[in-house]
């Protein structure tokens, strides 16, 4: 096949421009989002399977690893929603422009930041009754 | 000489005539998952605790039970169309891509099956 111009590289551009960063962690976040569905139906099946099966289950989601596993789909899950959304905003035909995207990726950034800080507040809050 | 009429050239669907599905699906479902998610989160905050009883009991609403089958629908379907861009980008021997696609589609297909039947199980399923 000839040399064709391949997608996304990760190790030949600049992972400092601001576009690279947020388009590749939203794709990062995306996969641990889809462990993170993995999770979701392991549970489900483990409440399906009735409360022998459950208790089973949560003494090894209750497992120290675990909460860093949660930490992390918390992460992702903050950060895909917000970048997603601007995807959506960008899908309008709006915030295009270089000097508006690069607003929105400081925007994202921070706006994910607080949502993490939130959600993990409220985890923390409800701390013990938490798997 | 192009046999493509330029009718069809301006509407840039290709010979599938599925130029943009694979995008607007991916629009599709990212609009619905974010009513979704962020129910889902919010309910599993606001649960009092995670024993056997509260679940079931929040399982068998009407409403969560709808709406948890949705999340893994629409989840799974998100989440596959996704994986797929990732490893049509980055799995470059065709054998290994085919291979890799055929089977994140089965377990995405087999992730979204258990999940709805699980929840229906525990919503129709009346006590363990």
């Amino acid at each position: 096949m000839p040399p064709r111009p391949l997608s996304p590289h990760l190790t030949v551009y600049r992972m400092t421009r601001y576009t690279l960063a947020t388009s590749i962690f939203n794709r990062l976040t995306g996969v641990g989002l889809s462990l993170g569905l993995v999770l979701l139906v392991y549970w489900l099946t483990a409440v399906a399977g009735g409360p022998l099966t459950l208790a089973r289950a949560e003494r090894l989601l209750a497992q120290p690893l675990m909460k860093l596993l949660y930490a992390a789909l918390i992460v992702s899950f903050c950060y895909h929603l917000v970048a997603g959304i601007r995807h959506l905003v960008w899908d309008t035909g709006r915030g295009l422009e270089r000097a508006q995207s690069e607003r929105s990726a400081w925007l994202v950034v921070i706006v994910s930041i607080v949502l993490m800080l939130a959600v993990g507040w409220c985890v923390f809050a409800s701390a013990g009754r938490t798997p | 000489m192009s046999l493509r009429t330029p009718l069809r050239r301006v509407l840039g669907a290709g010979s599938a005539r599925e130029g943009v599905h694979h995008w607007w699906q991916q629009r599709l479902t990212s609009v619905a998952l974010v009513p979704l998610t962020v129910w889902f989160a919010v309910s599993i905050l606001a649960l009092p605790s995670f024993d056997y009883a509260t679940l079931a009991a929040w399982m068998r609403g009407g409403t969560s039970a709808l709406l948890l089958i949705l999340l893994v629908l629409v989840g799974t379907w998100h989440s596959q169309l996704g994986v797929r861009v990732i490893v049509e980008d980055y799995v470059h021997a065709p054998g290994a891509r085919t291979v890799t696609l055929t089977l994140l589609s089965y377990l995405h297909a087999l992730l979204a099956a258990a999940g709805v039947f699980a929840v229906l199980k525990v919503a129709l399923g009346g006590g363990a």
